[in-house]
């Protein structure tokens, strides 16, 4: 299986299906072991103001995670609306030297950093019109999600629960909407807190998960980082295995039942 | 004397420059950055021939940590 079950975004295949974001960490040392640990390919990083006068020899991103070894992918966080979006990323092209790959993200308030879809799917189709290759931040709503998808994103990125709240995957079903109804790649985006929850993403079908929170504010983001490469890789494998169907009310032991030594078994109900 | 906004705060240069010498007086020069001008990108390309006007609004990014 390793080698082939790859995750593929606009034709490029990537070995590990877990992104992950560089926000939030004690210092560039940290994020980049976090990072490595990790095994991801894909680092969402933010575009920002640069500070002005007070930046001489400061050390930068870039320095600490080489673009030659990881797959940039810019995000859009903080832009409330589509114009301020595509900005930020037209900006991220030129930055990154004609980088195409982006992830868009349109928020709709501070609380709760929900995706603003009317927002999204306009921003959206303005950056496949100018040759970006979109992976989208999105509500869990499948008709939303096939938009998306018909608009010319290269994936969709459903929240499972808030940004950065770790509440795990809270709405299975609708995920599972997304992921029948789209045809290419769907990414659980936002809401993992814990291995697990990683793990029931991938089960579940997802072709991949983004994280950033749950590594960084975990009290060890890299030993937690470790337990989320591997959360990913078996809730991959154990969708591709596929699960036994659930049995409710009816239990199948796992010995023989013939020949034990007991004088009598009692009656099913 | 030009007065331009960079990254939204006020600047003013003795004279009419180029994006490579306002790039160079904020001490930015050899970072790696990015530039528009009144909305539009400038590239890399570009820099040293595109003039900053007085009045003109620029926004100097960069790559930072982010989810």
């Amino acid at each position: 299986m390793a080698g082939q079950d790859e995750l593929v975004v606009a034709g490029r295949s990537y070995a590990s299906r877990l992104l992950v974001g560089t926000g939030k960490y004690k210092d560039f040392a940290e994020t980049r072991s976090a990072i490595e640990a990790s095994g991801a390919q894909i680092v969402t990083v933010a575009i920002r103001r640069t500070n002005i006068g007070q930046t001489a020899g400061e050390p930068s991103l870039l320095d600490f995670l080489p673009p030659s070894k990881f797959t940039y992918l810019p995000n859009t966080a903080g832009c409330y609306n589509g114009q301020d979006a595509i900005r930020t990323l037209r900006l991220a092209r030129e930055l990154l030297d004609g980088h195409k790959l982006v992830k868009l993200e349109v928020l709709g308030d501070p609380q709760s950093l929900y995706p603003n879809m009317p927002e999204t799917l306009a921003a959206a189709k303005q950056l496949v019109k100018e040759g970006f290759e979109v992976m989208v931040y999105c509500s869990d709503d499948p008709i939303q999600a096939k938009m998306l998808e018909d608009i010319g994103c290269v994936a969709v990125m459903p929240l499972a629960s808030l940004i950065g709240s770790g509440m795990g995957i809270l709405n299975p079903w609708n995920l599972q909407l997304v992921i029948e109804r789209v045809g290419v790649p769907v990414l659980v985006d936002a809401g993992v807190g814990t291995a697990s929850d990683a793990a029931i993403a991938m089960e579940l079908g997802c072709d991949g998960v983004l994280m950033n929170t749950a590594i960084a504010a975990a009290r060890n983001p890299i030993l937690m980082a470790q337990a989320m490469n591997k959360a990913v890789q078996a809730g991959r494998e154990a969708f591709l295995a596929g699960r036994m169907p659930k049995k409710l009310y009816s239990a199948t032991p796992s010995s023989p039942t013939a020949g034990t030594i007991t004088s009598s078994q009692p009656k099913a109900a | 004397m030009i007065r331009v906004t960079v990254n939204g705060a006020p600047h003013r240069f003795e004279r009419p420059l180029v994006v490579e010498e306002l790039i160079a007086q904020l001490e930015l020069s050899g970072k790696k950055v990015a530039v528009e001008r009144n909305g539009e990108i400038v590239p890399k390309s570009a820099h040293a021939a595109t003039q900053v006007a007085d009045g003109d609004a620029l926004e100097i990014v960069v790559a930072v940590g982010g989810g």
